[in-house]
C-alpha cells in the first residue's frame, strides 16, 4: 500500500538544500570548470574531455597516483592487524578498560595539523627528540627533510600512530559483543586459541573491521594536511601524495580546469575502490 | 559415559564469603547415576546455572569436589572432561558448513577422518538434519542452530555428560514441544546421562526421570516427577510445580490438632515434631466442593479451558480448588471439602506427616 504525506516534504527540504549548497553545488562547479578553461576575468572557453585525457596521459598524475595508493596499501597492511591484535590483548573487564580506552582515544583527539606539527619538530635532525636520538645518539642517519625513505617512514609511522586506535576501538567493541557462551563452547568443544580466533572472533568482528577498513581507505586515500604540514610533500615530490599535488595545481599553478578534471577522477577512484571492496565483504551475507 | 558425584559442594562469587547468604550454592551433595535423564529445576537465581558450570569446569567451586566414577576432575579444565554442554542461545559457527560444525570437536581432538564422517552421519539422521549438512551455519533457523549445537555435544561418543542449560529459550513455543520429544527419544538411544537445566516445570517434567528441584542455592527436593506432584517435601516444591502450586495455608497446630481458620482439619497421617510456624498444604487439584464442609465465599473464576480455577475465601484466606464440570458464580456462598490424603502439614517448611499405614 501506497501512503503519501505532504508533510514528509517539510522534514525532508531542509535537509535537501543542505546538502545541495555544501555538495551538489559545489561539485557541479568543479564539473563546469572540469570542461573549460579560462583565462581570468570570468571568461570560459569550452574545453571538451581534453583535461581529463590530459590527466590520464600525464606521468606526474600516475606517479602521485601509485604513491598514493602505497601509502594507503602500506597503513592498512599495518593498522588493520595491528588494530587487531592490540584490541584482543585488551582486558574485557575490570577497571583498566576505561583506562585503556581513554589511552586509545588521546590520539585521534589532536587535530591533525598539530598531529603534523608534532612530527615534524619530534623527528627533524640534531633537534627533534627522536631525530637527535636516532643521529647522534644511535648513530643511525635518518633526516626525513633529506633522505626519500625516512620521509616515507616518518609519514607511515605518523598515520599508525594517529589512526590505529580507530582500528582498535572497532574491534573491540566487536569483540566485547560476543556471548561469553561462545568461548565456553569453544573451551568443551577442545578448539585451540587460534580455531577460537579464526572461528568465532574474526567472524564476529566482519562487520566493524569492514566498516574500519573502509573509513582508513577513504581517510588515507584522501589525507593531506598531516604530509603537508609534516613534509611539505617532499624531499623532492617523494611524499606528494594526490590531494597535495592537487592543491599544487589548484592553488600553486591556479589551473582550474585540469586540477577540476583530477578531483573528479580522484573522487571516482575513491568512490569505485570502496564500493568493490565493500560489495566484496558484504556479498555472502545476503544468501 | 560416568556415574557423577558432588561432594560438599559449596560455591561463592565473592572472594571471601563470609555468611551463608554470600553462598551461590550452599552445601551440595549428589550422585548422578550413569545414564540417567535428570532435570535441575528452581527460579531464576537458584544457583542451578552455577551448579551446572561447576559440573562442566567452567567454574571452580570454593569448596568440594566433583567425582567421576569415582576420578576427582574439580581441577580439570572442560576439555579433559569430556563433557557437553548446549547453551541458552545456540551457540554455532558462523563461517563453517552444519557438516563443519558438527565434526568441530571431533576434529580437535585428531580423530580419524574416516571416523568422523560416520559419527556425523549417524547424529545427521538422529537429528533429522541430512538435507542441511552443506548449508551455512549463520543461514539456518533458531531450532535448527539450537539442533546443530546439541549434534556438536552427542557427536562424541565417550561423553561423560550432556548438559543443558535452559535450550529452549529462542525457541518458538510450536517447536519447543518437537525438540524436547527429540531430547527424549535422543537419550533414549544414546543413553548418555543428561542434566538439563530449566525454570519451566513442563519442560523438566517431560524431559527427566529425576527432578532436581533447588531454591537458594539449596536442593529441596529429588524425585520423580509424580512424587514432586504428589509428596512435595518442602512448601517451595508445592508451590513452584503444579499450576496453579498447591495452596499454603497458615494453620495453628497443638498435639497433632490442626485448625484452619477455627475449623479443624483432618491430615493424612500422624504428625511429627513440634513448634515453629505450621502451614497446611493442599494441592488445588484435591479441593472440591461439596453440601458440607468449610464455609467459603467464592471471589474469582478463572475458566482455563478443560476446568476452572476457583477461587474461594474462607476467612480471611484465599484457598484455590481445581473444579471440573459447571463452576459455582462469583460471590456464592460454597462449602470446600479437602481430600484428608493429600492434606498434610508442613512445619517450618518441612513436610510433617506421616504417611498412616
Amino acid at each position: 500500500m501506497k501512503t503519501e504525506n505532504p508533510k514528509a516534504w517539510f522534514f525532508v527540504l531542509p535537509v535537501l538544500l543542505l546538502v545541495a549548497f555544501n555538495a551538489l553545488v559545489p561539485i557541479m562547479t568543479v564539473v563546469n570548470y572540469s570542461v573549460q578553461e579560462t583565462f581570468g576575468n570570468n571568461v570560459f572557453f569550452w574545453q571538451g574531455l581534453d583535461w581529463f585525457e590530459q590527466i590520464l596521459r600525464s606521468e606526474r598524475f600516475h606517479a602521485a597516483l601509485g604513491r598514493q595508493f602505497l601509502f594507503t596499501f602500506l597503513i592498512l597492511i599495518i593498522e588493520v592487524p595491528l588494530g587487531v591484535i592490540i584490541a584482543l590483548s585488551m582486558p574485557r573487564k575490570g577497571m583498566w578498560v576505561p583506562v585503556c580506552l581513554v589511552l586509545m582515544a588521546l590520539p585521534m583527539l589532536i587535530p591533525w595539523n598539530v598531529v603534523g606539527a608534532m612530527w615534524n619538530i619530534f623527528t627533524l635532525p640534531n633537534i627533534g627528540l627522536l631525530g637527535y636520538f636516532l643521529n647522534d645518539v644511535l648513530g643511525i642517519s635518518y633526516d626525513m627533510t633529506q633522505d626519500p625513505f625516512a620521509a616515507w617512514v616518518t609519514i607511515i609511522t605518523m598515520d599508525v600512530w594517529h589512526w590505529t586506535s580507530l582500528v582498535v576501538l572497532l574491534s573491540y567493541a566487536g569483540l566485547v559483543s560476543i556471548p561469553d557462551a561462545y568461548y565456553q563452547a569453544a573451551k568443551i568443544d577442545g578448539a585451540s586459541p587460534w580455531k577460537v580466533f579464526r572461528y568465532i572472533q574474526l567472524p564476529k568482528m566482519k562487520t566493524v573491521l569492514t566498516i574500519a577498513i573502509l573509513l582508513r581507505f577513504m581517510d588515507s586515500f584522501n589525507i593531506y594536511t598531516e604530509p603537508f604540514v609534516l613534509t611539505g610533500g617532499g624531499p623532492g615530490n617523494s611524499t606528494t601524495l594526490l590531494s597535495i599535488d592537487l592543491v599544487k595545481i589548484a592553488l600553486g599553478q591556479f589551473d582550474l580546469g585540469p586540477a577540476a578534471a583530477m578531483s573528479l577522477i580522484y573522487f571516482a577512484i575513491t568512490l569505485l575502490v570502496s564500493w568493490l571492496f565493500y560489495t566484496l565483504m558484504t556479498k555472502d551475507d545476503g544468501q | 559415559m560416568a556415574k557423577i558425584t558432588l561432594s560438599n559442594l559449596k560455591h561463592s562469587y565473592m572472594p571471601n564469603p563470609k555468611g551463608a547468604e554470600d553462598y551461590a550454592l550452599k552445601e551440595i551433595d549428589l550422585d548422578w547415576e550413569d545414564g540417567g535423564a535428570y532435570a535441575l529445576l528452581g527460579p531464576s537465581g537458584c544457583g542451578k546455572s552455577t551448579l551446572l558450570n561447576i559440573i562442566s569446569g567452567l567454574l571452580t567451586p570454593s569448596e568440594g569436589k566433583i567425582l567421576f566414577d569415582d576420578r576427582d576432575v574439580t581441577d580439570l579444565p572442560p576439555d579433559q572432561r569430556n563433557i557437553a554442554q548446549v547453551f541458552q542461545f545456540p551457540v554455532i559457527y558462523d563461517t563453517m558448513t552444519v557438516r563443519e560444525n558438527l565434526a568441530f570437536p571431533l576434529r580437535n581432538r585428531k580423530v580419524p577422518e574416516a571416523r568422523i564422517a560416520e559419527r556425523v552421519a549417524d547424529i545427521a539422521a538422529m537429528l533429522e538434519v541430512q538435507e542441511m549438512l552443506d548449508v551455512r551455519a549463520s543461514h539456518l533457523s533458531p531450532d535448527n542452530k539450537q539442533k546443530i549445537s546439541m549434534g556438536r555435544g552427542l557427536v562424541r561418543d565417550d561423553v561423560n555428560v550432556v548438559m543443558f542449560d535452559e535450550p529452549l529459550t529462542v525457541i518458538d513455543p510450536h517447536l519447543k514441544w518437537k525438540l524436547r520429544s527429540k531430547l527424549k527419544e535422543l537419550h533414549q538411544r544414546v543413553r548418555a546421562t543428561m542434566i538439563y537445566v530449566t525454570h519451566d516445570q513442563t519442560e523438566a517434567l517431560t524431559f527427566a526421570d529425576q527432578v532436581v528441584v533447588m531454591q537458594d542455592g539449596e536442593v529441596v527436593q529429588i524425585g520423580t516427577p509424580v512424587e514432586l506432584f504428589e509428596r512435595p517435601q518442602h512448601t517451595f516444591v508445592g508451590h513452584f510445580i503444579g499450576s496453579p502450586g498447591m495452596n499454603v495455608l497458615p494453620v495453628s497446630e497443638n498435639g497433632g490438632r490442626v485448625t484452619f481458620e477455627g475449623h479443624s482439619v483432618a491430615l493424612e497421617g500422624a504428625v511429627s515434631g513440634q513448634g515453629g510456624s505450621t502451614e497446611l498444604g493442599i494441592r488445588p487439584e484435591f479441593v472440591s466442593i461439596a453440601d458440607a464442609g468449610l464455609e467459603a465465599r467464592v471471589r474469582k473464576v478463572s475458566d482455563v479451558g478443560r476446568h476452572s480455577v476457583v477461587e474461594a475465601m474462607v476467612g480471611d484466606t484465599a484457598v484455590k480448588a481445581i473444579i471440573e464440570g459447571a463452576a459455582p458464580e462469583q460471590g456464592a456462598a460454597v462449602h470446600l471439602n479437602f481430600a484428608q490424603a493429600q492434606t498434610r502439614l508442613y512445619r517450618d517448611g518441612w513436610i510433617a506427616t506421616e504417611v498412616s499405614p
